[in-house]
């Protein structure tokens, strides 16, 4: 039987049904019907996600105009045709009731939440009101715009062609800035995303803190599976016994803050005992001399006592390592702003590798490639002198490659630089408050403010700050930039409107195209819409964009991507090699090679325990957390604690805690205990994106504790300025101790 | 030609599964699962003592037996084996009495509050008895741990994974021959 025929049956015994239940229709040729819950589309749309970063391929099934599912599109690189729990629950973003739905003008005092609903029209005119007032009276560079999204695009363009170029976004100096500037000082080129590792071809695999599996970036993780399967050993380095250490070979449980220590050992085993690539170090590298006379003292018996790590366990995982290169991949991870001395880490991780050989090779580290698709011919920029307004001078943090969104916020407050402030911030997609160490700093930095516009999705912490919010139209019912990344093959996708925007939320190109009407700016818009722009650009390059918007894809040809497949082997550092002995760094100040610096490292004081954070697999921080149908699955976090610890302390399982740092700073919320042997005595562990105290989130508001208000201090990496949040350091106060003492405050209160 | 009785069975290979729930979320998308209820879930347990320890994280969800306590218990024949020994639920014949829910070893079964039945996994058999489609689990899972087939048909992959690698099923003393298999 044809799958038509089989169709054709089923809606006739539908017929008969119909009306025996919800959604509920039946087909059937056996004695009992086979409910089919019809949630097949009439319509399937393919476009890319947004519910992290990714950018996975997707199918959305729409049914009598309500997308029912969204699946992986087999066509896409990326996702192969497999989601993760994210991007399968995108129904929950642009079905929850919370949404931003009107654009809103604040009414009452900065903070408290209280809004006015107003036109589209007053809203954008209130914007640029604003922006003309603050350029004319201090310069287009007075504004700044924080953006994390792909929407944002936009956004960064319509600053750019109004004169300032202060764009930050909290994924460089609160993420992976440290390892994109470790990377160039070694390789002469950063990892970006998606990161080039070969995974599905290692033979060895070494995280470091990347705790993949519940960090559920799509292609990695189907890579990392595919590495199991193809018995890659796998070394484990964190504090914690995450999913990805109880998949290793070997995990190695250090002690939080000494990982460098570690590295060095792994390098002077691979260099004294003649276990690295000769070859390749010959004939690539400079600086091997320096680089074995360094390490020289780094024995495994001295990281014994700094890292806990027995020093046989050293020995054999270098072995291990050193027996699988080139096919070897030390993990240059993603969110590794840990300690303050992140890039010096990152660049020992990239010497190991250099060490293995792997950069460029099959199982290591392949160069990706990318479609050649020309830009939309605007008219160029207008120029305007750069200023640096994020650090205090040029010459601090030098090798920082992007705006320090933390610079930003001082650059706001008067008496912090000795030169003009911001006056105005434009936030995108990005909730600053839980995303920037020290939300009081923040906090501060925006009621010095004239002017601060949020576009979002959500009505997140940083839109109860705001003084016109713009509700944005949701992934799935919008058009983007094309995607053109730089990857294994050559590809180009498209985000395209799945559904019309619900309520009266618009696209952010939508918005950024009125709003340069309203600042003067229309020649650098000149497209009636998105998908008029894409289809512009992909003419220019000979690509089909009906074609693209039927497949959500278009594939290039695939080219070499390793060394052995005639990849250009090609560093782009100032010496044109691997740089294990950085020049660059020592001309600068800093150590040209990794050193251990044992003050670098804060203890914990007694009775507190290092505050360590990282992801659900079914949540993206805190931009997920309101989502119902993924909360379903994980609903608020746990703090981990050590079961010797919990004993100590008398906390039971489940028990609830508030959070006290050492700093004074107690959590606003409180959170189950989660009693484990997964975590290591001196740290307790949190899944990061809860506490939340926007009343608008009114599923995940006052659920679970936010790591970020905990994080009062921060260890600005002198490199390039990459903020250390792994150094704040917490205790426990018991639910039940908070609520007898309020109790008693209330009897009082009563008695007078 | 004389065809073997199809026997649809699920392997999920722990040693990839990472537990991110994936299955979970596009079951309940797929098959409209009311709010608050799951066909399939996950388990973790962890034994052990830091730093010594292993953990096992399990894709769960109705085993459909081949002996199953469910269909022998339910009063109203409701509770049937389907297509390829899948253990399904007519709803139209349940009275939501929650024999089944009593008898299932699992806990794999629950009352849909909308209908007043019970509901479960149904091995997606409104794919599957489709042709070509597979489990929507099995689908979206990014870590292709979950192989939804024939048992019976050696060219499986299924089959063949049975045949090479070692596994377990759960609570085997319950004498209920499920067909869900885990790898290890």
């Amino acid at each position: 039987m044809k799958r038509r025929d089989f169709i054709r049956i089923s809606s006739a015994s539908g017929a008969v049904l119909a009306g025996s239940g919800l959604t509920t229709n039946w087909f059937s040729l056996y004695a009992d019907p086979i409910p089919d819950p019809g949630t097949d589309g009439d319509r399937i749309v393919p476009s890319f996600c947004e519910l992290c970063f990714w950018k996975c391929g997707i199918l959305a099934h729409v049914r009598d105009g309500r997308v029912t599912k969204i699946q992986g599109n087999p066509k896409d690189p990326l996702s192969g045709g497999h989601l993760c729990p994210r991007g399968t629950g995108g129904t929950g973003l642009l079905y929850d009731p919370d949404r931003l739905k009107r654009p809103l003008v604040r009414r009452g005092a900065r903070g408290s939440q209280s809004f006015e609903e107003v036109s589209w029209d007053d809203a954008l005119n209130e914007i640029a009101e604003n922006f003309e007032r603050i350029k004319s009276r201090w310069g287009a560079g007075a504004l700044a715009l924080f953006s994390h999204g792909y929407g944002g695009n936009w956004m960064k363009h319509l600053f750019k062609a109004y004169g300032s170029s202060n764009i930050a976004a909290p994924s460089y100096a609160q993420c992976r800035g440290p390892r994109e500037v470790g990377f160039d000082l070694t390789f002469g080129s950063g990892v970006f995303s998606p990161e080039p590792t070969d995974m599905p071809n290692s033979r060895c695999i070494v995280l470091i803190g990347s705790h993949l599996g519940e960090n559920m970036h799509n292609t990695q993780v189907q890579d990392f599976a595919a590495a199991i399967r193809n018995g890659a050993d796998i070394i484990t380095v964190d504090p914690r016994y995450s999913v990805a250490a109880s998949k290793s070979r070997y995990w190695l449980p250090i002690r939080p803050g000494t990982d460098i220590a570690l590295l060095l050992a792994w390098m002077h085993v691979l260099l004294a005992e003649g276990l690295y690539d000769r070859d390749y170090i010959e004939q690539h590298a400079y600086g091997l001399d320096q680089l074995k006379d360094h390490v020289k003292p780094y024995t495994p018996e001295w990281a014994y006592p700094r890292t806990g790590l027995e020093p046989d366990l050293i020995r054999r995982t270098a072995h291990v390592m050193a027996g699988a290169r080139p096919a070897t991949l030390i993990h240059p991870g993603r969110h590794v702003t840990w300690y303050g001395n992140d890039t010096q880490r990152s660049r020992a991780i990239a010497i190991l590798n250099a060490l293995v050989g792997s950069w460029g090779r099959r199982g290591g580290f392949y160069i990706p490639v990318q479609l050649d698709l020309p830009k939309y011919p605007y008219p160029g920029y207008h120029e305007h002198a750069e200023q640096v307004v994020d650090r205090p001078s040029p010459s601090d943090y030098p090798l920082a490659d992007e705006l320090l969104t933390q610079g930003v916020c001082e650059a706001s407050i008067p008496g912090v630089r000795d030169r003009p402030n911001l006056k105005g911030w434009m936030v995108y997609g990005s909730n600053l408050l839980t995303s920037l160490p020290n939300p009081e700093q923040t906090r501060r930095a925006i009621q010095e403010l004239e002017f601060l516009v949020t576009v979002d999705v959500l009505p997140a912490e940083i839109v109860g700050w705001s003084d016109v919010v713009l509700p944005e139209a949701t992934y799935l019912e919008r058009c983007d930039e094309l995607l053109n990344p730089a990857y294994r093959q050559p590809y180009v996708a498209v985000r395209q409107e799945v559904v019309p925007p619900m309520y009266d939320s618009k696209p952010g190109w939508w918005i950024a195209k009125e709003l340069a009407t309203r600042l003067g700016l229309t020649d650098f818009f000149p497209w009636h819409d998105s998908m008029e722009y894409a289809k512009t650009r992909l003419h220019e390059a000979g690509y089909d964009c009906d074609v693209l918007r039927r497949d959500g894809v278009i594939l290039g040809e695939r080219r070499p991507i390793y060394f052995e497949e005639g990849a250009p082997a090609e560093f782009y550092t100032d010496s044109g090699k691997i740089e294990l002995y950085s020049p660059r760094l020592a001309a600068l100040g800093f150590d040209p090679i990794p050193t251990w610096h044992a003050d670098e490292v804060e203890q914990p004081p007694a009775g507190f325990y290092r505050l360590l954070f990282g992801r659900a697999p079914v949540h993206t921080f805190g931009r997920t957390t309101n989502n119902r149908l993924l909360s379903e699955v994980y609903s608020e976090n746990a703090v981990w604690v050590n079961a010797t610890v919990a004993k100590k302390w008398g906390l039971a399982d489940g028990e609830r805690v508030y959070l006290k740092n050492q700093d004074g700073v107690q959590s606003t919320f409180s959170a189950p205990v989660k009693v484990t042997e997964r975590i290591h005595p001196e740290a307790v562990y949190m899944v990061h994106g809860y506490g939340h105290t926007a009343k608008g989130l009114r599923f995940v508001q006052g659920k679970g504790i936010d790591d970020n208000e905990l994080v009062t201090r921060y260890k600005v990496d002198p490199l390039m300025g990459g903020t250390g949040m792994n150094v704040n350091f917490v205790t426990f106060v018991r639910a039940t101790d908070i609520a007898q003492a309020e109790g008693a405050a209330a009897g009082q209160e009563v008695e007078a | 030609m004389s065809r073997i009785r199809k026997r649809y069975g699920m392997a999920v290979d722990t040693r990839t599964c990472v537990g991110c729930s994936a299955c979970v979320i596009a079951c309940k998308t797929e098959n409209g699962v009311a709010d608050g209820f799951c066909r399939d879930w996950i388990t973790t347990s962890t034994t052990g003592a830091f730093p010594d320890l292993t953990m096992t994280i399990q894709s769960e969800r109705c085993h459909h037996c081949e002996d199953a306590p469910c269909v022998g218990v339910c009063p109203t024949g409701a509770s049937h084996y389907g297509p390829g020994g899948t253990v399904l639920v007519n709803q139209t014949k349940c009275t939501g009495c929650k024999a089944c829910i009593a008898a299932c070893p699992y806990g794999a079964r629950f009352v849909d509050p909308r209908t007043g039945a019970v509901d479960k996994c149904t091995f997606c058999v409104h794919r599957t008895e489709r042709g070509g489609a597979t489990t929507a689990c099995q689908d979206v899972c990014p870590t292709e741990s979950i192989v939804f087939g024939d048992l019976n048909d050696p060219t499986s992959a299924i089959a063949q994974l049975i045949a090479k690698r070692e596994r377990y099923t759960l609570l085997p003393e319950a004498g209920t021959r499920p067909k869900l298999f885990y790898l290890t």
